[in-house]
């Protein structure tokens, strides 16, 4: 079999996770070892990925139902980079709530091998085992604190209605296959007639259970409840991790087989981002809960992401890539922030709890104040710039409108960033939080911070790497 | 290459305030540290004076040009001045170091923030006035809302939290649609390069509704009536030094942003819009002078006379004349200088009798004779009284008025006369009459800082007001070739 060796790094992953759960079965109190353990299986697979990445010529596989280009490996590499981070944050807080346990690690690595198969995947069914291997350990993940209520209540919150939509998208699998007799994307984009209106059936569905995972709204539903209820390490793994498959997988699907149909689902996109920028920036102002409210900044992020995806073009895909990118790093220090907020070990996580937090924490709550400016994208933050280059590419498609809604309803989430920023500079100080943490969590408020600060003076780096991604 | 003079200037102040982020401020230090932030901004405002000393006032183009790759292929760093924008850095880095020395009383928690998140707006401040490069100057112009929303909203006054927010939300509403604008003159043009788009000049069909995004954004900063209600707020609830920064430099922004883009870039759409500035601007002038005279809180008087005073700046602009532009600009400096001294001097006697209401005070002349006199040279400076800067300006905004349009010069004029009102009434209330509240008795005169300061900004003001050459000297080559163009792209329109 030729370049079997492009699939090491999913190997290499599925080895792991199997020696792993032995290793968990046979030793007692292994969860430190298998943590770390994990933790270096995540940084090799990114480096293996990474030497994938030098070469960049297009290779399929397995009868081309995978498929290794720049794109994929260089969202595997954020895939898997963000999970690290995740892992490596999170052990203080699964330990005060005595869940760090040895699943925890290894669902995570199960989940980022669905991922990763999802973000290789050039067939429908390739993409579908993906996609229910993730959703599967992100299950279990939610509920992973079982003993709280919420945590319970989230899990199967998020089960049922993943399921729901899980079921949708094979249906529009279905109807694809139907009308097409492949389930590769290859195969269908030569296949298929484009006057037959089933097919665009078939993409509605699809495109319905995609929403659904990176909750765009009207889809959104479940984030909210999920986000709150579940542990706030997984809350920070599903706010970023699981939207990075999900959109690569709408890039590949709507770009590769469906890229003559741009007038079908062009508009489908557009509401969906709209929709998703304006319900996320609005809802959010009303929120007490900061989880419940970053659950709301996501959905209204995605909005952002998906404007890109909608321009149909490859700078908006690569503008889309550049958003999650920079999401996911303020996203990490916003959530570092978040694991912070612990004072005689209970985590706080109301925005009141943040209340007058300058005056004894000045370096977290300028730390927090430059992330939350930057999700407002206000320059000279990298916030601005990630939707900067939206913005550019969606008007060089002369989608005005949606241009316009985007940039407004940016207003409109300032004020729930600016709400966060009131309480903590301006409003009266509470007790302080403890201040032994974890260095890896310093670490990683930092080294964001740094990043976002520091973005104008080196922006070209960023897209020099992306824009070697070439879709269409 | 050469020295670059222009980026030492932006970054300065940066970097002195990363230097006070690692100082403590406590006890002793509180002092050091204002030291620190005085010492880089008087340092950057001889830079500045010197900058004013290098420049060529004999030709137009822009000079100390630095151009820098910044994102490969799409935007340059760019930055210069040409004579309409020197004089604003001037302003911006004369006027810093006064706002440091006067945080003495008003300012006494979080010192060392304070002046970290002033100096962090003197680089915003001064890279606005030096860009050359529309992305460029959207970023510094959006970026100076960071540290005035905590100015504002962590040293202000009871109704901060509203202020703050209502400047911020405001200010990005109408600037997000110069974004919109910003990205499609880069689609339609293929560069944001302000020198190359002057020399391409934007098809005429697309400018008015691009015309209409940059003055959704100036007419918001400037502030025009009716998208002006957030000024007073802002200013009445700042700290006396953030009150200074946002009428002396910041107001300037917009008004230089209709000089430098609306005018520069839009010719075509300056003219079909001038009756639409005009009629904005005589009810600016006449509307909130008349609220002005109904206020009982000084600070709130002298932001809506601010206001007014822009209505003049912005009819002057777009009366698109030699005088009417160099009166903008020349007002614009002068209701810099005079709207800082006036805060400042509400915030000499709020300091003393935690009280900005006219009805507290009253026959003060004889208890503080020192302040008198300057306040009286800065009231009569606002009212334009000839002397001062502020009449070299006003007078020159209606000579180019009365050419172009009799009935709006007209009503300007009118304002003058209320703008006389009002301010004298307002001296005669707080200085003179019957000393009523004993309270008044024990207030002390100016001390040596506040004599300064005041000082400093009294001399340039009766200064220019007896000899404005200097600056006109400066602008009036660039203005000359700004409206030769402007003339030019109108007339080969037709």
């Amino acid at each position: 079999m030729n370049n079997i060796e492009l699939i090491f790094p999913e190997i290499f992953i599925s080895l792991s996770i199997m020696f792993l759960l032995i290793l968990g079965v046979f030793k007692k109190d292994s969860s430190k070892i298998i943590h770390n353990i994990s933790l270096l299986v995540l940084l090799i697979t990114a480096v293996i990925t990474f030497n994938e990445i030098l070469s960049i010529n297009p290779t399929t596989l397995f009868n081309e139902s995978i498929i290794i280009d720049y794109l994929s490996s260089f969202m595997k590499i954020i895939t898997l980079l963000a999970a690290f981070v995740v892992l490596l944050i999170s052990s203080n807080y699964l330990r005060t709530f005595k869940i760090f346990k040895i699943e925890y690690p290894i669902l995570i690595l199960s989940s980022v091998l669905g991922m990763m198969i999802m973000i290789s995947s050039n067939d429908l069914i390739v993409f579908y085992m993906g996609l229910e291997l993730q959703s599967l350990a992100l299950y279990v993940l939610a509920t992973f604190n079982r003993d709280q209520l919420k945590s319970s209540e989230a899990g199967l919150k998020y089960f049922v209605l993943s399921a729901l939509s899980s079921g949708l998208l094979l249906y529009g699998c279905s109807l694809i296959y139907g009308f097409t007799g492949s389930t590769n994307f290859n195969v269908i984009s030569t296949q298929f007639n484009t006057n037959e209106y089933v097919i665009t059936f078939g993409i509605v569905f699809i495109l319905v259970g995609l929403a659904f995972k990176i909750s765009a709204v009207p889809f959104h539903m479940w984030a909210p409840d999920v986000y709150e209820g579940s542990p706030t390490s997984v809350t920070l793994f599903f706010t970023m991790v699981p939207k990075i498959a999900a959109l690569t997988v709408f890039i590949r699907f709507l770009y590769v087989p469906f890229l003559n149909l741009i007038d079908q689902w062009q508009m489908i996109l557009v509401f969906l981002s709209i929709a998703s920028m304006l319900f996320g920036a609005i809802a959010a102002i009303g929120q007490k809960n900061l989880k419940r409210l970053i659950a709301y900044s996501s959905i209204s992020h995605i909005g952002y992401a998906l404007a890109g995806l909608a321009t149909g073009s490859n700078e908006g895909i690569q503008s889309s890539v550049i958003y999650m990118t920079i999401y996911i790093i303020m996203n990490l220090g916003f959530f570092s922030c978040l694991l912070m907020m612990r004072r005689n070990n209970i985590y706080y996580e109301q925005i009141d709890d943040l209340s007058g937090l300058s005056k004894n924490h000045p370096l977290l709550s300028i730390s927090l104040l430059i992330i939350l400016f930057s999700l407002a994208g206000i320059p000279p933050l990298a916030g601005f710039f990630a939707k900067f280059y939206i913005f550019k590419s969606v008007i060089e498609q002369s989608m005005y409108f949606l241009a316009i809604v985007g940039l407004l309803s940016t207003v409109v989430a300032a004020f729930y960033y600016l709400r966060i920023i009131k309480i903590m500079y301006f409003d009266e100080e509470k007790d302080s939080y403890d201040k032994d943490h974890n260095l890896w969590l310093k670490l990683s408020l930092t080294v964001s911070t740094i990043l976002i600060l520091m973005y104008f003076i080196f922006p070209s780096e960023l897209i020099d790497v992306v824009s070697k991604i070439n879709i269409i | 290459m050469n020295f670059p003079i222009l980026s030492s200037l932006i970054l300065l102040p940066s970097i002195g305030a990363l230097f006070l982020f690692f100082t403590k401020s406590k006890g002793e230090n509180k002092i050091t540290a204002k030291y620190v932030a005085l010492f880089t901004s008087l340092v950057n405002f001889f830079l500045s004076i010197y900058l004013w000393f290098l420049f060529d006032q004999t030709t137009s183009t822009f000079q100390f040009v630095e151009d820098r790759i910044w994102i490969k292929g799409l935007i340059n760093y760019k930055v210069g001045v040409d004579g309409i924008s020197i004089l604003f850095i001037i302003l911006t880095t004369f006027i810093t170091p006064l706002c440091i020395i006067s945080v003495n009383n008003s300012v006494t928690k979080r010192l060392n923030e304070f002046l970290i998140a002033i100096l962090v707006m003197e680089t915003f401040m001064i890279g606005v006035f030096c860009s050359l490069d529309l992305v460029v100057f959207y970023l510094f112009f959006e970026a100076g809302l960071i540290p005035m929303f905590l100015i504002i909203g962590i040293w202000g006054g009871a109704r901060r939290v509203y202020s703050a927010f209502k400047f911020f939300l405001f200010t990005l509403l109408g600037s997000v649609l110069m974004l919109v604008a910003i990205i499609s003159i880069y689609w339609i043009t293929g560069t944001t390069d302000v020198v190359q788009l002057y020399e391409l000049g934007i098809d005429t069909k697309y400018q008015n509704l691009l015309w209409l995004a940059f003055f959704s954004s100036f007419a918001v900063k400037t502030p025009m009536w009716p998208v002006h209600t957030w000024l007073p707020d802002a200013h009445v609830e700042a700290p006396t030094a953030g009150s200074v920064l946002l009428a002396a430099i910041l107001l300037k922004m917009a008004g230089y942003g209709f000089i430098r883009f609306s005018l520069g870039l839009f010719p075509s759409a300056s003219e079909v819009f001038t009756p639409l500035i005009y009629t904005l601007s005589v009810i600016a002038i006449i509307f909130t002078s008349l609220i002005a005279l109904m206020q009982e809180d000084m600070k709130k008087l002298i932001a809506y006379s601010s206001v007014a005073h822009m209505g003049f700046v912005t009819l002057g602009i777009f009366t698109i004349q030699q005088q009417g532009i160099e009166g903008s600009i020349i007002q614009m400096i002068s209701h810099g200088l005079v709207s800082a001294a006036l805060f400042l001097c509400v915030g000499v006697v709020y300091d003393r009798m935690h009280s900005r209401l006219i009805a507290t005070y009253g026959g003060i002349v004889n208890v503080i004779p020192k302040y008198a006199i300057l306040f009286m040279v800065f009231t009569l400076a606002a009212l334009g009284l000839p002397g001062t800067s502020g009449f070299v300006g006003e007078f020159l905004i209606l000579m180019a008025a009365f050419k172009d349009n009799f009935l709006v010069a007209v009503l300007a004029s009118l304002g003058v006369i209320i703008g006389a009102a009002y301010m004298l009434w307002l001296y005669k209330r707080v200085i003179f009459g019957k000393l009523i509240n004993s309270e008044l008795k024990k207030m002390i005169d100016l001390n040596k800082s506040e004599a300064f300061t005041l000082t400093c900004l009294a001399i340039p003001t009766l200064y220019f007001g007896f000899y404005p050459e200097p600056l006109i000297n400066t602008i009036e080559v660039s203005i000359r070739d700004l409206i030769d163009t402007y003339n030019f792209s109108v007339a080969s329109k037709q």
